[in-house]
């Protein structure tokens, strides 16, 4: 995937892995004795007693500590409530961690089999968020009527994960299925399907608009695809919600789509699991499986100071424990041996401009860096093009001082989140 | 299915492994400070063996003294700030070698040390270290020299005892004070193979060419500085040629002898001190080469470059400014 180029006029360039045309197997992951599903937290000091341990819970039952409010996990298991207790993710984010343990009934929430006789945005939003792929509908719900474009991901943000590659291939009908129940509860009609552009073939029922994208990185990313595939560029400091199109990965369309064909809500993650050597394979297990049971499973060692990865290799999140579960967007779990991980350094920026070649947004990343790193946050938003940045992490990547300059960036949009709401509620 | 789930539950080791956790990306394309230095050494190093041939053992004294130094200095100044040791990354290495490159081989032991002070402590280290000079810190120490003991840059006396094959005398002061016609004592052939007077590496035309289009080929430096810094000599020098053949060399001439090539490859390319955006990088290299005939020419100055480079490192920030739009702003 990632070549070390000899040549250097160009910039190195990574390139998305295009999986073969014969699919590879998908392995099943049974589900493990206890899950743990992570409920987002509201207020972080105090944790309502709706839900208790030793309630009893089955497949598909919606749990939700909050009565008056839409934060709600889907159990993908039956058992009863092991533990409950806070957890704080990055960035600050505070949920609840939900652990459940297993037991062999194996019975049905029949809820929401009952109610999709009539699918509707409602219904979807009250039972899907959680579902496999994270179908962004509470981001949808909130836009009130302002998307005009669901784009809907066959190709992976990152490289060397598939995820999204290997279902858009694999579950068409699920996805075609899904598609057009999304076109019928929402008032979006332009439904775009991406994928790499080599495999653009094939989806002409699909029910939507199919675009072939370079296989270049970072060519998936949503500012990316904007630009390229819908033609519109992300104004910097935009969301592209707020630019009328919303990013739906392909699975969350599957989820969707095989909800109301089975009348369960879907609870078997895809996940690309890439091992320490580069090799990868497509798993499948349940939402809350921790990643120590994947690795056992699927045969890798893990020894002290590696580092496990949710996500890919570009913009994935490290984890610091492996009873980490996987979550409903987890797309890849990705093991890096500590010989081959990247490691910073306190070198200072020697200006040498192999950022500012690779950067996909034109940024003047050396100057960026240079306020960033003395906390000029504001400087380096209204005169470095701090918002145009998306985040794509190559500029860390190709740095030969090996300044987290990734990190930095996410830092000074997080700081300057943090101020401007600090403000707002003291204004 | 039930055997495996709980074979697999069984091996789970309850021990927590402790994992390190950082930030994205995890991968790096593996370029480093160390690895530009080295291969910037190694891309020189056809020219200087040339030098060190023509020259001798007084030359490869001079190297050794110059490198050595140079990283003695470095260490003195790690010390004495009480920052992390830099010396590994082959930078102040690198400035040494470089500075020997450009001296006469014959150039006395106090004037290597004290030039190497100069390229590593002003330079380099009062700014800030790596990264944060303005100005290439050999064209800065070589400029302070010229200034201070400007008869131990007189070529013609510093290499006088050399029985060489090839004309003793420096190309450039011999056009700047006998007119072009001395041009033609030296073939163009004989320029390009080294066989003239100068630096210790900075004469040997074919082997810089070499290892400038090496770093420009790896990307270790940027080709847009030196080509236009070589298009801007090489069309400034046609012009003077044009209006005066008499006067002023022809343009090819000038790109071989003095500092051209090692001022086009290895001292404007230098990273902290150049732009880094296309259009600036075309007008810093361009604005390099005219400085240059323009001071070999007109200028009280035999050779041009070391001045020339300065002061297009000085108008470097300001240049940069030129940049392109980022994605997605609003102006």
């Amino acid at each position: 995937m990632i070549k070390k180029a000899f040549l250097g006029l160009s910039p190195s360039q990574i390139h998305y892995e295009i999986l073969p045309v014969h699919l590879p197997e998908t392995e099943k992951i049974p589900a493990p004795k206890s899950i743990t599903l992570y409920h987002p937290l509201i207020d972080p000091y105090n944790i309502p007693s709706t839900l208790g341990i030793g309630d009893s819970v089955k497949i598909g039952q919606k749990l939700t500590l909050y009565t008056d409010e839409r934060q709600y996990v889907i159990s993908p298991i039956s058992g009863r409530i092991s533990s409950i207790s806070p957890y704080t993710g990055d960035f600050g984010k505070n949920f609840v961690a939900i652990t459940i343990a297993r037991d062999d009934s194996e019975a049905f929430d029949e809820t929401f089999r009952e109610t999709i006789q009539t699918p509707s945005f409602e219904l979807l939003r009250d039972y899907l968020v959680g579902a496999p792929g994270a179908p962004p509908l509470e981001t949808l719900a909130k836009s009130n009527g302002n998307i005009k474009t669901i784009v809907i991901r066959g190709l992976d943000p990152d490289p060397m994960v598939a995820t999204s590659q290997y279902i858009a291939q694999s579950r068409m009908m699920d996805l075609e299925k899904g598609i057009h129940i999304i076109k019928a509860v929402t008032d979006v009609q332009d439904i775009v399907l991406f994928t790499a552009g080599e495999t653009v073939q094939g989806y002409g029922h699909i029910g939507a608009r199919v675009a072939g994208v370079k296989t270049q990185y970072p060519a998936a990313l949503p500012p990316m695809v904007m630009k390229d595939v819908l033609g519109q560029v992300l104004l910097a400091g935009q969301t592209c919600e707020e630019q009328g199109v919303c990013f739906f990965s392909a699975e969350a369309v599957i989820s969707i789509g095989s909800a109301f064909e089975s009348g369960q809500i879907p609870t078997a993650k895809t996940v690309t699991f890439i091992k320490k050597d580069g090799s990868r394979k497509i798993v499948e297990t349940c939402i809350g499986t921790p990643i120590r049971y994947i690795l056992e499973a699927c045969g890798e060692t893990v020894n002290e100071f590696d580092r496990i990865i949710l996500g890919g290799p570009m913009t994935g999140s490290a984890i610091y424990a492996l009873d980490h579960p996987v979550g409903p967007d987890t797309d890849a779990v990705m093991v890096v041996d500590r010989d081959k991980a990247a490691y910073a350094s306190d070198y200072p920026c020697i200006n040498c401009g192999e950022c500012i070649r690779i950067c996909p947004a034109k940024i003047q990343v050396n100057m960026l860096v240079r306020f960033l790193e003395a906390n000029q946050y504001e400087e380096a938003a209204d005169s470095y093009d701090l918002y145009s940045c998306i985040e794509c992490g190559l500029c860390s990547y190709v740095c030969v001082s090996k300044i987290p300059i990734f990190q930095y960036i996410k830092l000074a949009k997080y700081e300057l989140e943090r101020a401007k709401t600090s403000e707002a509620a003291n204004a | 299915m039930l055997e495996k789930r709980d074979m697999l539950e069984q091996q789970i080791p309850l021990k927590q492994q402790k994992l390190i956790v950082s930030h994205a990306p995890f991968f790096h394309s593996g370029r480093s400070i160390t690895e530009r230095s080295y291969h910037a050494m190694l891309a020189a190093l056809p020219a200087l063996l040339m030098g060190l041939y023509h020259y001798g053992m007084p030359a490869v004294g001079v190297v050794c003294l110059s490198v050595s130094t140079a990283i003695i200095w470095e260490l003195v100044i790690n010390l004495v700030t009480k920052r992390t040791i830099t010396i590994g990354d082959g930078n102040a290495a690198w400035l040494g070698l470089l500075f020997a490159m450009l001296v006469p081989a014959t150039m006395p032991w106090w004037a290597v040390a004290t030039g190497t002070f100069i390229v590593i402590v002003i330079g380099k280290q009062i700014f800030g270290g790596i990264g944060s000079n303005a100005f290439h810190p050999v064209a800065l120490a070589l400029a302070m020299m010229m200034l201070s003991w400007g008869s131990l840059f007189d070529f013609d006396a510093a290499l006088l005892n050399y029985d060489l094959e090839f004309a003793t005398i420096y190309p450039l002061a011999a056009t700047k004070y006998f007119g072009a016609v001395s041009a033609d004592s030296f073939s163009l052939t004989d320029l390009l193979m080294g066989r003239q007077l100068g630096g210790t590496g900075a004469t040997f035309g074919l082997g810089l060419l070499i290892g400038g289009i090496y770093l420009m080929l790896r990307g270790f430096i940027r080709w847009e500085i030196s080509l236009t810094f070589l298009a801007g000599v090489y069309l400034t020098a046609s012009v003077f040629n044009l209006f005066n053949p008499a006067q002023f060399a022809p343009p090819a001439f000038h790109l071989l002898t003095g500092y051209t090539l090692i001022g086009a490859f290895f001292l404007a390319t230098e990273d902290s001190s150049s732009p880094v955006n296309f259009v600036p990088m075309l007008i810093y290299g361009a604005a390099g080469g005219i400085m240059t005939v323009l001071i070999r020419n007109i200028g009280a100055w035999v050779d041009g470059v070391i001045l020339a480079i300065l002061v297009i490192n000085l108008i470097s920030p300001l240049l940069d400014k030129i940049r392109p739009q980022a994605l997605g702003k609003v102006e």
